[in-house]
């Protein structure tokens, strides 16, 4: 009797072994079949343990019950295993290389203009400033004469400036222009906020396209874009400004770095002074001019310049793109084309 | 303004490190531009005799020299001049010296003769001198002299400074060093000269009538006898061309010198050309002409001021240029020496009418100091009496007109430190007000402030916190960061802006920012009207336009690309056109603050080479959805520049904001493009008008659609939409989408005919349609379509 139970163990350790061995999914069947099916050995030794000692019939049931259990579950596990296999074999079959398809998208790109505009943008919005905009084609109260410089002001000849000819009343009356800054949209933002009552403060930046009457070449354009800063409250003062320039210098160009004002002149301003930019090197590089807005401009905007006071900023947007980038040529900025745009 | 170290260091002892002054003069507001050092550089270049010349054996324009450096030992040395003659004394730069240049100098063979070093002109050693030829030393100068020595140049340090407009004193080497002086707390010696005087008064036989007192503030008049003969010295001639004035003769040259150290522009007359005695200021009359010292004859008018003579002939144009009939000459024995105050604006219209720019005119139209004459005098004839011996004539003539008052002003403490960030007492703004001339008497708390005569451009109390500051040091300033009491934003407008932006970035266009001038043609060959507004002044015909339309420019910048073989360009562009539109005249200054033309437009436009319309209308779809705008519908038309049997305009709202569809192929042609080119345009204007609805969500059906897909063969004219539209009305409340998948023409179909094929989708909130429901339906809608339409299903 214990040959028997020794053979139904011995059954189960031999057909495990070729289970695993099996290679496809029709060995698979056939090795089940002959395992477990109607004329297996193990079907065969079920039926003869009626004819066992009785002593042994248990546990020789309990030895075929585990043989059959035991083979069962590694076919089925074995026939997963093939499927598996089978599928990755189809799969393969249909590879392919997936560096066929680089490079084929239609990538899209911003110009570098608009990427340095809204990154301007982002910076002061999250210092508090909203953004507002104008018209480029301004009169010359507020190009100039608001802003502190009146007909005859020999500084004006810093501007020179496109005139439109915008009919014979414009022209006689004078003085259609392209906007030679954004620095009008300053007018108008205080002119608006002193009307509707509410007036100042004002934190407010305007970045925008502007006009000069130049030649284009590698560092001049006719046609540039600017961002100017205004902020007008109760006691503004000129270490505001500093404060300020330095909080936009840390976010915009990087922690490591500085910002200096340096004296100046600007007729719309007064203290006026250049904002320089530490660089890596030790030396300082000019990247725009700011100042305490003129109490003369403050009047023409119908605020009382011993009420409000307030500071402004500018900086150039191509002169910031063109830092940035390495572009070498502010013509590229205009050309539109794709070798140079697609880089960005 | 170039300032050598050497001649401000006459006026106050600055010893810093260059570097160091560098940082203080931009901490004054004067930007450094450039550092030149001058005078170095000439180790190794010594004083050699000439002992003989000899023709080259086997050249001619080179010739052998023999000289002698000073040790005894002759050298050949093979030269292209030969202005020098045995005996003459030459700069040698030996063998190992490295000119100011950079040329190093070795011995070599030049056509097989022995070069020993290198005879030297006066540009090759960078010193003041005849322009051609060999530079002769002094006889008497020692061979083996330094020629740094015989010369007698001392190394110099010129600082270009960027002097700004509201600083007419810093024009000059005083204004500078008092401006230093008071930074680094270092005195300042102001010249006093007191030459002496000889010969006949000149009052009563000179004199001056200023005729016009708002031109002319102040006219001085001094006489100078026995100008002629003597040359400038070496030291004045150098430190003019280091200051970037050609030596001339010293007349002309003391009156240069006088200029830039004291800021005070003067004129010199030969007193025997100028006809009478008594001068006449006035305006110049219309068309009078004059002869100028540059030889040019100007026309004036009555913007420009003159100088006559008692004739009442123009001889010099008033702080311009000097006349040519009265110049000074070697002959000059006599000199009339003008020192005027100018009015600024006058003097600033008339150079720019003129376009006639001189030194004395940039001095004039920023503001000399009116008291600067009697000083500026007599340093001239200090300067000049040492050069010819000339001696000042007693006397002065000196007549005023309108000066500008000196302003005494209110300077409160509060203000500045208000202004500043700073917490300076008066005492300290008085400190460093006074330490740059500025008058200062405390009234209270506060100062009362007396404008010195050369800072006439302060004229209120802020400029004056203007020079606290600079002198304080803007950057001592404490540095505070205010806050705005709203939070920072973009507008609802920006924002959709920005997403317009992306979306045409993220449908693969790229973004061209033409310049939105045009040349007359440019519109016309875009098969758009002529006209958009005209540049005043353009600089060249190609901007003299302003864009009413952003087809050109992104035409051209397609053309661009297929010229250097860049093909299926993509771009966009947000911009701005210009008209036609007219002028709001009459809200220059009003608080309604429209735009100043009612064209000025914003639009977002694409171009799409080598796609058509349908991708442009695909593009539109995507765009709009970004921008949060919908339903769109679009309406065929011709429209000037594009295809007219592919172009729509775009409706949303019930409003047009803009079209699709393709460029006209000839306008394609016309730019040199020779493939479809997909057109999109919006007006942005309209667009964002449209308010953008918060979303409010639809309950979405928790059973499954079901589908039909009805094909109809119908008239081509019949929008695609509109047939679409008839399926949904006719379908009801239970269609959730139509989609046309498939348009087919054919012979078979007939001309003039297509099949659109639909599918449309339906569902119920509260069931699964049945089969039975969705039959009923659909033989609904082909019943509608075929009546309303005149189609036919097709089977």
């Amino acid at each position: 009797m214990s040959d028997k139970l020794d053979e139904a163990r011995e059954l189960a350790r031999t057909g495990l072994e070729r289970i695993n061995r099996t290679t496809s999914v029709e060995a698979l069947d056939a090795l089940d079949s002959e395992l477990l099916g109607k004329r297996s050995r193990l079907t065969e030794m079920r039926a003869g343990l009626r004819d066992a000692d009785p002593r042994e019939r248990k546990e020789l049931g309990r030895a075929l019950n585990e043989a059959r259990h035991t083979l069962d579950e590694a076919v089925s596990a074995r026939r997963e295993e093939l499927a598996a296999e089978a599928l990755r074999t189809e799969l393969l079959a249909e590879g392919r290389d997936l560096t066929e398809a680089l490079g084929r998208a239609r990538v899209g790109h911003q110009h570098p203009i608009t990427l340095t505009w809204e990154r301007l943008e982002d910076v002061f919005v999250g210092m508090g400033f909203t953004v507002e905009d104008g018209p480029e084609v301004e009169t010359d109260w507020f190009n100039f004469e608001a802003l502190n410089l009146p007909a005859a002001h020999p500084a004006r000849s810093l501007w020179d400036t496109l005139y439109v000819d915008a009919g014979e009343e414009s022209t006689e009356r004078g003085e259609v222009l392209l906007r030679t800054h954004t620095s009008p949209v300053q007018v108008r933002t205080m002119l608006r906020a002193a009307a509707v009552g509410t007036g100042p403060p004002i934190y407010v930046v305007c970045p925008g396209r502007v006009y000069r009457r130049d030649t284009a070449d590698a560092t001049h354009l006719p046609v540039f874009h600017q961002i100017e800063g205004l902020v007008v409250d109760r006691g503004t003062s000129m270490g505001d400004l500093a404060g300020t320039i330095e909080e936009f210098t840390k976010a915009y160009f990087g922690e490591s770095l500085t910002s200096r004002l340096r004296p100046s002149y600007f007729p719309f301003t007064e203290p006026s002074a250049e904002v320089d930019i530490s660089q890596p090197d030790g030396s300082w590089l000019e990247v725009g001019g700011c100042g305490m807005v003129h109490p003369n401009v403050l009047v023409h905007c119908g605020l009382d310049p011993e009420e409000w006071s307030g500071f402004a900023f500018g900086f150039g947007i191509d002169r910031l793109a063109k830092i940035r980038h390495g572009i070498s040529d502010l013509r590229e900025l205009v050309a539109n084309d794709m070798r140079f745009l697609e880089q960005f | 303004m170039r300032v050598p170290l050497s001649w401000l260091r006459e006026f106050t002892p600055v010893e810093l490190e260059v570097d160091a002054l560098c940082e203080v003069f931009a901490e004054l507001g004067f930007e450094v531009d450039d550092v030149e050092h001058i005078g170095g550089g000439l180790e190794g270049v010594v004083a050699a005799r000439v002992l003989e010349t000899a023709p080259h054996p086997d050249a001619d324009r080179i010739q052998l020299v023999r000289v002698d450096p000073g040790d005894g030992n002759a050298l050949q040395v093979c030269c292209g001049a030969f202005n020098m003659s045995a005996g003459d004394i030459v700069p040698l730069a030996t063998v190992g010296s490295t000119l100011p240049g950079g040329m190093e100098i070795a011995s070599r063979r030049m056509r097989g003769q022995e070069s020993n070093g290198m005879l030297c002109s006066a540009a090759e050693l960078g010193v003041v001198g005849e322009e051609s030829g060999i530079l002769l030393l002094e006889s008497g100068t020692d061979p083996g002299t330094p020629v740094s020595d015989a010369l007698g140049i001392v190394p110099d340090v010129v600082f270009d400074l960027d002097v700004l407009p509201n600083r007419p004193d810093a024009l000059s080497i005083l204004g500078v060093a008092r401006d230093l002086a008071a930074r680094l707390g270092l005195p300042l010696q102001v010249p006093d000269p007191t030459p002496t005087e000889q010969g006949e008064d000149i009052v009563g036989s000179v004199s001056v009538e200023i005729l016009d007192p708002t031109l002319c503030g102040r006219f001085c008049l001094r006489v100078l006898t026995g100008v002629a003969g003597g040359s400038t010295p070496r030291w004045m001639a150098s430190r003019l061309a280091a200051a970037g004035m050609r030596p001339i003769s010293p007349v002309v040259d003391v009156s240069n010198y006088v200029m830039l150290e004291l800021g005070q522009p003067n004129h010199t007359y030969d007193l025997a050309k100028v006809q009478g005695s008594g001068l006449r200021v006035r305006r110049a009359r219309e068309g009078e002409q004059v002869e100028t010292l540059d030889g040019a004859t100007r026309t004036l008018g009555p913007r420009d001021g003159v100088i006559a003579d008692s004739s009442d002939a123009a001889v010099g144009i008033a702080g311009v240029m000097g006349g040519a009939s009265t110049e000074i000459s070697e002959d000059t024995d006599e000199v009339l020496l003008e020192m005027a105050w100018w009015d600024p604006v006058s003097i600033s219209v008339s150079s720019a009418s003129l376009n006639l720019h001189s030194e004395a005119s940039l001095r004039y139209k920023r503001g000399v100091d009116p008291e600067l004459a009697g000083l500026a005098a007599r340093r001239f004839a200090e300067l000049l009496g040492s050069i010819t011996g000339a001696r000042l004539r007693p006397g002065t003539v000196d007549e005023r007109g309108d000066l500008p008052a000196v302003p005494a002003l209110e300077l409160r403490t509060g203000r500045v430190n208000a202004l500043l960030g700073t917490e300076l007492s008066r005492e300290r703004i008085s400190e460093l007000l006074g330490s740059i001339g500025f008058g200062c008497t405390p009234k209270g708390e506060d100062l009362v402030v007396v404008v010195p005569s050369w800072r006439l451009d302060c004229t209120a109390e802020v400029d004056l916190v203007e020079e606290v500051g600079r002198h304080h040091g803007l950057h001592r300033i404490e540095r505070t960061v205010p806050t705005s009491p709203k939070a920072g934003s973009l507008s609802s407008a920006q924002q959709r802006r920005r997403r317009i932006r992306r979306a045409f970035v993220g449908a693969g266009l790229s973004e061209a920012m033409p310049m939105p001038f045009l040349a007359p043609g440019d519109l016309e060959r875009c098969g758009l009207p002529a006209g958009g507004l005209r540049v005043a002044n353009p600089l060249v015909a190609e901007e003299s336009v302003l864009r009413t339309s952003p087809l050109p420019g992104l035409l051209r910048a397609v053309a661009h690309n297929e010229a250097r073989r860049t093909t299926g360009v993509r771009l966009f562009e947000l911009g701005r056109i210009f008209g036609p539109g007219e002028l709001v005249s009459d809200r220059v200054r009003s608080v309604e603050l429209d735009r100043v033309l009612t064209g000025e437009a914003e639009f977002a436009a694409a171009v799409l080479a080598g796609a058509d319309s349908t991708a442009a209308v695909e593009l539109l779809e995507v765009v709009l959805a970004a921008a949060g705008v919908g339903p769109l519908a679009l309406r065929a038309e011709e429209l000037p520049g594009l295809h007219p049997g592919r172009a729509a305009v775009v409706e949303v709202a019930g409003g047009d904001v803009g079209s699709v569809g393709e460029v006209h192929p000839a306008v394609a042609a016309a730019h040199d493009i020779n493939q479809r080119l997909g057109w999109l345009q919006l007006d942005l204007d309209a667009l964002l008008a449209i308010p953008e609805a918060v979303v409010r969500v639809q309950e979405v059906s928790r059973y499954p659609s079901s589908e039909v897909d009805l094909a109809f063969v119908l008239d081509e004219r019949v929008p695609a939409a509109v047939v679409g539209a008839t399926i949904r009305s006719a379908g009801g409340e239970l269609v959730t989408g139509v989609e046309l998948f498939d348009v087919f023409r054919s012979e078979a179909l007939g001309a003039d005919r297509r099949s659109l094929a639909f599918r449309v989708r339906f569902c119920a909130m509260d069931r699964t349609l049945t089969d039975a429901e969705v039959a009923e339906l659909r033989s609904g809608m082909i019943a509608e379509v075929e009546r309303t339409h005149g189609a036919e299903l097709r089977k």
